[in-house]
């Protein structure tokens, strides 16, 4: 148990320190850095949770597809970044009152909070016991059987989303010289190559 | 292992599995043949529409498919028809514009076929997660579809801006819809109902969700203050396009608007009214005021669609039988009138090439006087002028209003819609009394010209089928209401 908590708050903090630094860096490169850093302990506390299969897509997806394609953009488009934060004191005061409006409305609400005593009866769809069957098992077991029709709606999400990057960005280029193996092969010796006398100081 | 797997039943869904079977195949066809199977795919694409009207209505009673997750009853068939045509309708109305404009893309047709599907699946959820995935499915497509010129600025402008738009509104739905599941435990319409009716005095949690989630759903049928992206979207993509946008996604998502707070959240009605009512009366105004100075038709049509929403959402916020079947009546004349001045402004043309400014209908009725004709009726029924369609619309709507004891919404709605008939008699009057400087080209496409006047002559002998639509509207609202 102290282990667990010992384990929970290391991983809680360098998320937490991880967050400011990606917010306060100089350098893009570093926030995304820290970003991926920030990724990697919210999965550890994932994996605290019992929910390793949630904690193995996060890395995944995250840390594999969505910071790899920040940090591309971060390197490949020339945005002055010190300049973007310029008006970072002067606005920090009105900066600063926002937040704090925003942080009095969410302590109203939150000190209103009654949270219903029936939600666990009404749960839709009970969670198996974690200990018998592994996430993988328990998601696989909905997606595929109970939830089949989202399953098959985010299929077809998926295709509309290939078919409208094709029809927005695909484009059929004419003139452009391309390598074909097939009319190179073709090609007869005797067709396009000429033996010329040459006579001796006279040009071709 | 002892998970048992036993197929889902699926029959009720019997027209959206078609439609999306029938966009794989002509989607592949496409890819093999290329672009001259523009015209045969859209052409297909209208057939599968009637086929899938036809399963649509085929399967007549209620039905619940997907462990619960896709319902199916009378309110829902009525839609799905509504949604059908619109589509339909919109199709046909882009294969001359695509062919004068050379922006046939094969993709089209079928990405309008999948956005169609999408707004079925929307109409037919009954269940949070299902209503997401049928709004982004019909989103992501009419995204694109805004943008498939993309060599022209105003297409792409127009794509990017509702895309951005679009998502930021389903974020908000999705915080909402998060904020609803973590309060009740539950995404199921039915369960959430039950959990209302037992306790009928929500935490502040849940009515934080609930505010989203409406949010959410007034981004998508542009009711004021969330409206700001319908004129700019538009104005800039293609007209058949804009004719596309202005009825079938509408109608899916006021018809998604309806069952959402009717059907889960129908016992928290004090909650909510006061929400919708204003939502109504902000669009009502709104619409009617904006539309005034504006001299684009199609940013003119944005604003008057905007009022319109307005006006069915009346019906919502009656919160009563009376008013679901107004609501309904209101989007089967809606979708008419639409379809019907949309023809009108791809017919507009000068010199082979399309205007859509109001001064270029100067003098109309000498030069096209069975366009004029025509014009002026979906303007007059679009003002609410009796006998024609519109009228119909707004008399059920705001009969439910007065009913449910909101004798201020209606008043504000007739005042409104006085207001709102300036703009709707100055094109009347542009058409009429003033002369034409250079006046439009004379021709005007067959197909065009059916359209134009079959929707016309359905605007003008509305009256006529008001019964037979009034019951099945009625019909609609007690599937959804009594259920």
């Amino acid at each position: 148990m102290v282990v667990q908590a010992l384990v929970f708050y290391g991983l809680a903090f360098v998320a937490v320190a991880s967050g400011v630094m990606v917010v306060v860096s100089r350098n893009p490169v570093h926030s995304v850095l820290f970003l991926i850093l920030a990724f990697f302990n919210a999965a550890g506390l994932f994996v605290l949770m019992g929910a390793e299969f949630l904690a193995m897509i996060l890395i995944v997806v995250y840390v594999g597809a969505v910071a790899v394609l920040f940090l591309f953009v971060v390197m490949m488009l020339d945005i002055n970044f010190v300049e973007l934060r310029q008006g970072f004191l002067r606005y920090l005061p009105i900066g600063t009152l926002i937040g704090l409006v925003l942080l009095a409305e969410l302590i109203l609400v939150v000190g209103g909070w009654t949270v219903a005593p029936e939600v666990p009866q009404a749960l839709g769809t009970p969670i198996p016991p974690p200990n018998e069957v592994s996430n993988i098992d328990a998601l696989g077991r909905l997606i595929y059987t109970r939830y089949v029709l989202l399953f098959q709606i985010s299929g077809l999400v998926l295709l509309i989303a290939m078919i409208g990057a094709i029809v927005l960005t695909l484009r059929s280029r004419v003139g452009v010289k391309k390598q074909s193996i097939e009319t190179q092969n073709a090609r007869d010796p005797a067709d396009v190559i000429k033996v010329i006398k040459v006579t001796r100081g006279g040009g071709v | 292992m002892d998970t048992v797997t036993t197929l889902p039943v699926m029959m009720p869904a019997a027209a959206e599995i078609f439609l999306t079977v029938v966009g794989m195949v002509l989607l592949m066809a496409g890819v093999f043949r290329g672009e001259k199977m523009l015209k045969p795919l859209a052409w297909a694409t209208v057939a599968a529409f009637i086929l899938a009207a036809g399963l649509v209505i085929m399967y007549g009673g209620t039905g619940a498919a997907f462990f619960g997750l896709f319902v199916t009853e009378a309110f829902a068939q009525f839609a799905k028809i509504l949604i059908l045509l619109g589509s339909g309708f919109a199709i046909l109305l882009s294969l001359g514009y695509l062919k004068s404009e050379k922006a046939g893309r094969f993709e089209y047709p079928v990405l309008i076929l999948f956005a169609t599907v999408g707004m079925m699946l929307m109409v037919s959820a009954n269940d949070l997660m299902a209503l997401y995935m049928g709004l982004e499915m019909q989103s992501l497509a009419l995204y694109v579809i805004a943008a498939i010129r993309r060599d022209t600025l105003r297409s792409t402008e127009a794509g990017l801006k509702y895309f951005v738009l679009g998502a930021l509104s389903s974020g908000m739905l999705l915080y909402g819809c998060s904020l609803i599941y973590g309060f009740t435990g539950t995404t199921s319409f039915e369960v959430l109902a039950q959990v209302f009716a037992a306790d009928s005095t929500p935490s502040t949690g849940l009515i934080v969700g609930l505010v989203f989630l409406i949010t959410g759903l007034a981004f998508k049928v542009s009711a004021v203050p969330f409206h700001m992206w319908t004129p700019d979207v538009y104005e800039g993509a293609p007209t058949p396009v804009t004719a596309l946008f202005a009825v079938a996604p509408k109608v899916a998502a006021l018809a998604l608007f309806v069952r959402v707070m009717s059907e889960p959240f129908g016992d928290l009605l004090a909650s909510w009214q006061q929400i919708l009512v204003f939502l109504s009366i902000a669009s009502m105004v709104f619409g009617a005021l904006a539309a005034m100075v504006q001299t684009n038709i199609k940013r003119l049509m944005a604003y008057s669609s905007i009022g319109h929403m307005g006006y069915a959402l009346v019906g919502l916020a009656a919160g009563n039988e009376a008013g679901i079947t107004g609501v309904m009546i209101y989007l089967a004349t809606y979708i008419f009138m639409n379809i019907g001045a949309f023809a009108c402004i791809l017919a507009m043309r000068r010199d082979g090439r399309l205007v859509e400014e109001l001064s270029d209908l100067t003098g109309l009725s000498k030069t096209h006087p069975m366009m004029a004709l025509a014009l002026m009726i979906f303007m007059f029924s679009m003002a609410g002028i009796p006998p024609l369609a519109g009228f119909f619309g707004k008399w059920y709507v705001f009969l439910a209003a007065v009913e449910a004891g909101l004798f201020g919404l209606a008043v504000i709605g007739v005042l409104a819609s006085v207001v709102g008939a300036f703009y709707y008699l100055r094109i009347v009057k542009l058409m009429y009394f003033d002369d034409a400087e250079n006046p439009l080209d004379s021709k005007v496409a067959g197909d065009l010209r059916l359209i134009l006047y079959g929707s016309a002559a359905v605007t003008l002998l509305f009256f006529l089928v008001i019964s037979p639509i009034y019951d099945s509207a009625r019909a609609a609202a007690a599937s959804l209401i009594g259920a």
